[in-house]
């Protein structure tokens, strides 16, 4: 096999890793409150502006701003439901979809307010490696592992806490868990903050690979989306798959054609399924 | 009382001064985009790829002027067609397969960002981020370009009151009803025999094809097309926002809605310059996220609510602004 | 133990309970009996806290309940097996038996509680592993019964613990609830199988379009001429 294409296959592996991370959130999120965050990708540019602005701006240690860039957007996590998604859980579930639109452009004009439009970097450089003639950044090597590592403390949580065990039941009877002496709210506000620990998480992962801009949000944010939904839409085991899927697809077709172009194969692929699987590659 | 405001509106070039001219071809173009968009928007249709078709119908004709000499006035249809197109392959699976809510909302929003993706991707051919700009010949009918705003404005006066015709073709027609069965309950629906495809299919289609159309005529005025500006994600929202503030419940919300648009981004444009890019978006997000929560009926609902109360003012407003139908609250 | 003073609730503007008014003393057994829609599992609903009353006034043990959403009324010690038992489909036995043992002072006890309930059901002890939503309607029911217990309730509410249950599988429901008594619980059940609930509670109610038209001791009902026509078919 040619080596370049080995290499943009494994490189399709890691960058599956930090989607699959955000995949997951947004699915914990769907699946617990039924509710679609579209400013989810915009959130996780918060964290990465955090971290440039706290390592590069105020010169704190990398790591201690990649700890606070993800309790930082687990609050805003719970801010956004508490502010945008609590008052209006009652109304039409396209509404919160919409209101979190609305958050959308806030973001991302904030941060242009903030920042401007240019392009921001940490400057980080990990080194390349090299395994036996491919060429692999550690920076991705390691944002794959963590992303990893981050997936399986989440499983564990879900499988063995109360609390996560209660997600999963609100996720299946959202009526009857009160019987149980769950307090609902509580539960989404716990859901609402693991999502966006998440993409606290994703941003740290990310930063340590791309540049940050005000829009980065829309350059992957549909792609989680086209992720979760082809994985079948608060399907978490679903979602993690369908993340390292759509990234092979994007390295690959990056790979023969360019990146955009990737992603419209990508969407094709996408659309393809919806015919075929309308509920998700995995839908039962 | 519509007689009195069309001949107002005809005769307005010779009071008006350019710059207020160019401020109103906006608002009638953004205007007529909108309400293409509350056309399926207003039955819970919710579309978050409009950028989609507006940047189809921006480019095409675009590219086939410049690199063919094709003139706009085949140059358009064409462009309506590939968007009418697209919106059949993307809506008929969706539709066919019960793809509703959340799951449409968010297909449709990969759509408008990979049409915009694939305009930035053939960057040799469109220019990419750099924008495109159409190949100007100075006044000609052939080439549908005017440098005196005039004619644009009769357009976009046309094209507006067209959307407005089209909005309550659908609204009075016999499609309405089984629009508002659908947009209710759409497996009820289907059972008493609504073809629920075709319809939504149509409405689908329609509003696609005006959206292009605006995004065309759009792309003649300004002389300049840029995938941020006509196409994505961004747009997708601005169009949402300001069909929701405006009101999709009545004919006139979205221009209303337009209004506002426009205005704010003069407004803050005159009063900051471009030391605060991005502040109009940060206004219109807490503006959505306010009205959803609190005035989910928009600027016109809200006013249509409050002159409920007011017979008289009912009388004369609602005639004015829409018929009243069965799906009133 | 608890006691209920002229009850009155619903859905919205749609009121399914008028004036409801009962006992139920520590201890014992009570039934309420009645038609299709005549409020029971309202009532149940109520109780435990999914509901909200319009008005009237609940106590347990004097103290008042009225107003508390659901998972604080658990906390006070009422767990309701809810009407078609409604176990979490695609969780396992056992996580659907440790999630009753959600509230804090429950989960510290939730290994002994969890041998309880196997003891009580050693059938779900052998699924422990398997997903609810596959389990047989007994099962199931067994289920739901354990998953009440997990929180060491003082009263245990049962809504038609015997619905879509095979005449022998009935047979084992209310044998359990014996069992269950034995164990000092009060339980109050709703019921529309008549026969067996009367034989196994110490009192009943008929609810009747949302009013109590009856009351009296099991045995009462039992001779009583009104019932024995219109439910026990006599």
């Amino acid at each position: 096999m040619d080596i370049y294409l080995l290499e943009a296959i494994i490189n399709g592996i890691l960058l599956g890793g930090v989607l699959a991370v955000l995949a997951l959130g947004l699915n914990l999120i769907f699946g617990v409150i039924d509710v679609v965050w579209i400013a989810y990708a915009d959130l996780v540019m918060c964290g990465m502006y955090l971290i440039y602005y706290l390592n590069v701006e105020l010169n704190w240690p990398l790591l201690l701003a990649c700890a606070v860039a993800i309790a930082w957007v687990a609050a805003l996590g719970v801010l956004v439901h508490v502010l945008i998604i609590a008052p209006i859980l009652g109304s039409a579930p396209i509404n919160q979809l919409l209101a979190t639109g609305g958050l959308l452009f806030f973001l991302q004009s904030f941060a242009t307010l903030l920042f401007g439009t240019d392009f921001r970097n940490i400057g980080v450089r990990l080194p390349i490696i090299e395994l036996s003639g491919i060429y692999v950044s550690s920076a991705r090597l390691l944002a794959f592992a963590v992303a990893v590592a981050g997936a399986i403390a989440l499983y564990f949580f879900l499988r063995r806490t109360f609390v996560g065990t209660a997600i999963r039941a609100i996720a299946q009877d959202r009526d009857i868990v009160g019987l149980m002496g769950v307090d609902q709210r509580h539960i989404y506000l716990v859901t609402s903050a693991i999502g966006g620990a998440l993409a606290g998480l994703a941003a740290c992962l990310l930063i340590l690979q791309y540049d940050v801009h005000p829009f980065i949000g829309n350059t992957f944010g549909p792609l989680i989306f086209m992720i979760c939904v082809l994985g079948g839409l608060g399907d978490m085991i679903g979602g993690f798959v369908a993340a390292f899927v759509m990234s092979q697809i994007i390295a690959i077709g990056g790979y023969y054609f360019s990146t955009e172009l990737s992603y419209v194969f990508a969407f094709t692929f996408f659309i393809v399924l919806m015919f075929v699987r309308p509920r998700g590659m995995f839908s039962r | 009382m519509i007689a009195g405001l069309a001949v107002a509106l005809l005769a307005l070039p010779n009071f008006v001064a350019p710059y207020f001219m160019h401020l109103l071809i906006q608002i009638l173009l953004w205007g007529f985009v909108y309400t293409s968009w509350s056309i399926m928007g207003r039955f819970g249709f919710v579309s978050l790829g409009h950028g989609a078709f507006m940047g189809i119908g921006a480019y095409v004709p675009a590219l086939l002027w410049n690199y063919a000499g094709l003139t706009p006035w085949i140059g358009i249809p064409v462009g309506i067609g590939f968007a009418v197109l697209l919106a059949l392959i993307v809506g008929y699976p969706c539709f066919r397969l019960k793809v509703v809510g959340h799951y449409f909302a968010l297909v449709t929003l990969a759509l408008s960002q990979v049409v915009m993706l694939s305009i930035v991707a053939a960057r040799d051919v469109t220019g990419g981020s750099l924008g495109f700009t159409p190949k100007a010949v100075g006044h000609s009918w052939y080439a549908l370009q005017f440098p005196e705003k005039v004619y644009f404005y009769g357009i976009s006066l046309a094209l507006w009151f067209g959307g407005l015709a089209v909005w309550y073709w659908i609204d009075c027609g016999i499609g309405r009803e089984a629009l508002d069965a659908i947009s209710e309950d759409e497996e009820a629906a289907g059972s008493v025999g609504i073809n629920v495809i075709r319809e939504k299919l149509r409405v689908t289609l329609i509003s696609a094809a005006l959206t292009a159309l605006g995004g065309a005529i759009y792309g003649q005025y300004m002389m300049y097309l840029n995938p941020e500006t006509v196409s994505g994600i961004a747009v997708s929202l601005q169009i949402v926002f300001a069909a929701i503030v405006g009101g999709t419940y009545a004919a006139v919300g979205p221009t209303v809605g337009a209004l506002l648009t426009i205005s704010l981004n003069e407004g803050l444009r005159v009063a900051f310059g471009t030391n605060f890019i991005g502040a109009a978006n940060t206004i219109y997000g807490i503006l959505l996220v306010l009205f959803i929560i609190f005035m989910p009926r928009g600027i016109v609902g809200m006013i249509q609510d409050a002159m409920k109360g007011s017979r008289r003012g009912k009388a004369v407003f609602y005639s004015a602004i829409r018929r009243p139908s069965s799906a009133d609250q | 133990m608890l006691s209920l003073a002229a009850i009155s609730a619903g859905y919205g503007s749609f009121q399914v309970l008028f004036d409801v008014s009962l006992e139920v003393p520590r201890g014992e057994a009570v039934g309420v009996i009645g038609p299709n829609g005549a409020g029971k599992t309202t009532l149940m609903r109520v109780i435990s806290g999914l509901v909200q009353r319009y008005t009237g006034a609940m106590r347990l043990d004097g103290r008042s309940i009225g107003g508390l959403p659901a998972h604080r009324i658990v906390e006070r010690g009422i767990a309701h097996v809810p009407e078609n038992r409604r176990l979490f489909p695609r969780l396992t036995v056992e996580d659907n038996l440790r999630i009753g043992a959600y509230l804090p002072r429950a989960r510290r006890q939730c290994g002994g509680q969890l041998d309880r309930v196997y003891k009580l059901f050693p059938r779900l002890k052998d699924r422990r592993e398997q997903l609810a939503g596959t389990l047989s309607g007994g099962e199931q029911q067994m289920c739901a019964i354990g998953r009440a217990l997990m929180s060491d309730p003082k009263l245990l509410l049962m809504d038609e613990p015997s619905a879509g249950l095979a005449p022998l599988v009935v047979a084992q429901v209310f044998d359990l609830v014996h069992r269950i008594r034995a164990e000092g619980l009060t339980v109050l059940i709703v019921e529309q199988n008549v026969q067996q609930v009367l034989d196994v509670v110490d009192r009943a109610y008929l609810l009747e379009v949302g009013r109590i038209k009856l009351a009296g001791t099991s045995t009462e009902l039992k001779g009583n001429d009104f019932i024995r026509k219109s439910y026990m078919g006599l």
